[in-house]
């Protein structure tokens, strides 16, 4: 099976190591990763602002980077959320409407496309908190949403996590309470975004859990920009990371 | 008016550490207390998809059911009086106090006639207007609005509501009693609505079918409030219209559950006819109502029953305080409502939302809070409300995203990429993000280059930078 991977610009730039471990998990797992290099964005920094307009010519040349492949993937929920549901900005071709259909988040496509079983050979010997993002539970459903409490309880990403030798995975209260990061919101509203970064954290904390996963790098970006602040000993990790075996 | 800096007045609100974490304690238990109720009942998103169903049922037929309800209301004895606007409505209740020689007027919690602005017009014209819900008239006493539509002081601790009581009646300041604050408030206001001219309510739903207004309280003010005094009126905005009996079980199934968690409040009321030997008036408001309902994105907000869910689980309102919205509705509910009102004093207000979803699913009548707001900012871009600095900073990313070549040269050139990504911080000072957060830092290898180098592939294509990379260095500075 061959897959388009898009890597999201702060992934480029910040944690290519999230983008590594993505390409060989999947290649581990036996599929053959295409990396168009002519990518850029999904247009949803522009989009989420308000800027329609300016969004339009980064998500046609997303379509055109994309259109080709039977199954995209991408190391973040928040992205994927945008290119499946609100890639609006883009005319309305049968090209745009096929990659918003086949555009997975990665641990959707390894939970509901590849169905992974097991993990051989990745070990983590830890106690975890997963952060699953708001655009992962409520986009996506990745996992099923605290304000639905008469719904049957499940999580993608979590069961996958489960799978690892090892592991331990904390449970923390308001575990589906927004992180605080909210793209241009966490410049435009600071305050309140740190706040709420910060008070994850605390209850994350509270657990004694010092290792944060999540496969939204932007929410950790924020959450370790808070943590460096004011606590040193937390460590974040991409769910590829630890499912590939990276960290140990 | 100026525009509300929503993001200012949080900053003042977090800064003190009491209040912002009693507040996010407070209204967080409500979401919790909200979760369990809904989870008693095993047909809960049944029936908030019936409710949202029956809303726009009533709103598609809202001429219909308004004719309804005022031949009905008129049956029962009460007067039906319609108003275009909030002038209109003010000046509807001043006239029919007027007529009655009424000067001293109680009146339950409505958020409509703080919509309206009524109570200061009505000062302004000698009348004394005293709120009878315990919270309504904490902030009365205070010259504050409500921070919250369903509990208006929730902001204020019991200490300082102790402060207030020991300022205004002479209490003791240091008792911070919950049981004996609301005595001290029972002295003092019982004496108020047993000598007033008038009564007032507002309406939680109108019933077409039956003509009566049905108030949802737990304290009994609203029931005192209309019967004691002979004269009553009852505000009403056109959206609170429902067809029937039937329909009206549905709402208050979910209403309290939704609010607080109870599964009923103390009093459900229905206002169907005059006291005996009294009149009885019902003031019908539209006030921007019929516009939103044309408006083919923004007319679910109308399905809103005024629950406050959407804010209890907000977690932005719940650590900015309900007054820094600056607007008779607050939270995510505000945002998409206020902005219909006042598109220019409230354009920032959509922008203060992480759009996580919360709200959507909590809503009781489904309203799609969430993807009202991401609509608004669009309209506030179309409406010209964006700074010029956000507009050129927007156009900037926009053609830069969009150019693989200049934005590959751009996200490689080492402290570019900070100038680049985060593209949230390209039209703020970087210091917004590092004020509470350090910045990350750059990769020496981005992922793009550990990909070229071994997993080999084609390079981009050739193509002109065009104007991408042109002014980058302005970008970052001015707020927008």
């Amino acid at each position: 099976m061959r897959v388009g991977l898009m890597i999201p610009c702060y992934i480029d730039m910040f944690y290519p190591q999230v983008g590594v471990a993505t390409v060989e998990l999947l290649e581990k797992l036996g599929v053959e990763v295409d990396y168009p290099f002519d990518q850029t964005c999904c247009g949803q920094p522009m989009a989420n602002s308000g800027a329609y307009m300016e969004a339009k010519e980064t998500e046609e040349l997303f379509v055109r980077n994309f259109a080709g492949y039977e199954h995209i993937v991408a190391p973040s929920g928040s992205c994927v959320h945008h290119i499946r549901n609100k890639f609006t900005a883009a005319d309305d071709t049968p090209e745009r409407r096929r990659v918003s259909a086949r555009i997975w988040d990665l641990p959707e496509f390894l939970h509901d496309v590849l169905k992974a079983g097991e993990f051989p050979w990745a070990e983590f010997p830890h106690e975890v908190a997963l952060h699953v993002s708001c655009s992962a539970i409520r986009g996506l459903y990745e996992q099923s949403m605290s304000e639905r409490p008469n719904d049957l309880w499940f999580s993608k990403q979590r069961s996958l996590l489960e799978k690892v030798k090892g592991i331990s995975i904390a449970e923390f209260d308001r575990p589906d309470e927004c992180c605080g990061f909210g793209g241009t919101f966490s410049v435009t509203e600071e305050a309140v975004s740190a706040a709420m970064g910060n008070d994850k954290l605390g209850r994350i904390g509270a657990t004694g859990a010092r290792y944060i996963v999540s496969s939204d790098m932007s929410c950790l970006m924020h959450l370790q920009g808070c943590a460096h602040r004011d606590r040193e000993d937390f460590h974040f990790l991409h769910l590829a990371q630890v499912l590939n075996g990276d960290a140990t | 008016m100026k525009p509300v800096d929503q993001a200012r007045n949080a900053l003042a609100f977090l800064e003190d550490d009491t209040h912002e974490h009693a507040f996010d304690k407070l209204i967080w238990g409500l979401r919790e207390q909200r979760d369990a109720a809904a989870r008693e009942v095993g047909e809960w998103e049944e029936l908030r998809t019936l409710a949202s169903q029956i809303k726009e049922h009533t709103l598609s037929n809202l001429a219909h059911y308004l004719e309804l309800f005022e031949a009905r209301a008129t049956r029962n004895g009460a007067q039906v009086h319609w108003a275009r606007d909030a002038h209109e409505h003010n000046q509807i209740v001043y006239d029919i106090l007027s007529a009655h020689g009424a000067q001293r007027l109680v009146k339950s919690k409505s958020m409509l006639t703080e919509e309206c602005e009524m109570r200061p017009f009505l000062e302004r014209r000698g009348i004394q207007v005293t709120e009878t819900d315990l919270g309504e008239r904490i902030q009365q006493l205070d010259d504050q609005p409500p921070s919250h539509i369903v509990g208006p002081g929730w902001q204020k601790t019991t200490r300082d509501v102790a402060e207030l009581f020991g300022r205004v009646y002479g209490s003791d300041p240091e008792r911070a009693d919950p049981v004996y604050l609301a005595h001290v408030m029972r002295e003092h206001t019982r004496p108020l609505i047993l000598q007033a001219d008038a009564g007032m309510t507002g309406a939680n739903f109108a019933v077409a079918q039956t003509g009566a207004v049905v108030t949802v309280t737990n304290e009994g003010n609203a029931d005192l409030s209309g019967n004691v005094p002979k004269l009553r009126i009852c505000s009403v905005g056109i959206e609170k219209i429902i067809p029937g009996p039937a329909e009206l079980a549905v709402f208050i199934r979910l209403l309290t559950r939704s609010a607080t968690g109870e599964r009923i409040t103390q009093y459900t009321s229905h206002f169907a006819a005059p006291r005996e030997g009294g009149t009885m008036h019902i003031v019908l408001v539209d006030n921007g109502r019929t516009q939103r309902l044309a408006d083919e994105r923004f007319w679910p907000s109308l399905k809103c029953i005024r629950c406050g869910a959407c804010m209890n689980t907000c977690p932005v309102y719940r650590r900015s305080g309900g007054l820094s919205y600056g607007a008779t509705y607050m939270g995510p509910i505000g945002l998409i409502t206020m902005p219909a009102a006042d598109a220019r004093r409230y354009r920032e207000l959509p922008f203060a939302s992480t759009i996580n979803g919360s709200c959507t699913n909590v809503c009781p009548v489904q309203i799609n809070i969430h993807e009202q707001i991401y609509q608004w900012r669009e309209v506030m871009d179309a409406n010209g409300e964006f700074s010029a600095t956000k507009k050129a900073a927007m156009k900037l990313a926009g053609n830069l995203l969009s150019h693989p070549r200049a934005y590959r040269a751009a996200a490689e050139a080492g402290g570019a990429a900070l100038r680049v990504l985060p593209h949230f911080a390209i039209y703020n000072r970087l210091n917004a993000w590092g004020r509470h957060r350090d910045i990350p830092s750059p990769a020496k290898e981005t992922f793009h280059q550990w990909y070229a180098r071994n997993r080999g592939g084609a390079h981009p294509a050739e193509e002109p930078a065009g104007e991408a990379t042109a002014g980058t260095e302005d970008a970052d500075h001015g707020r927008a």
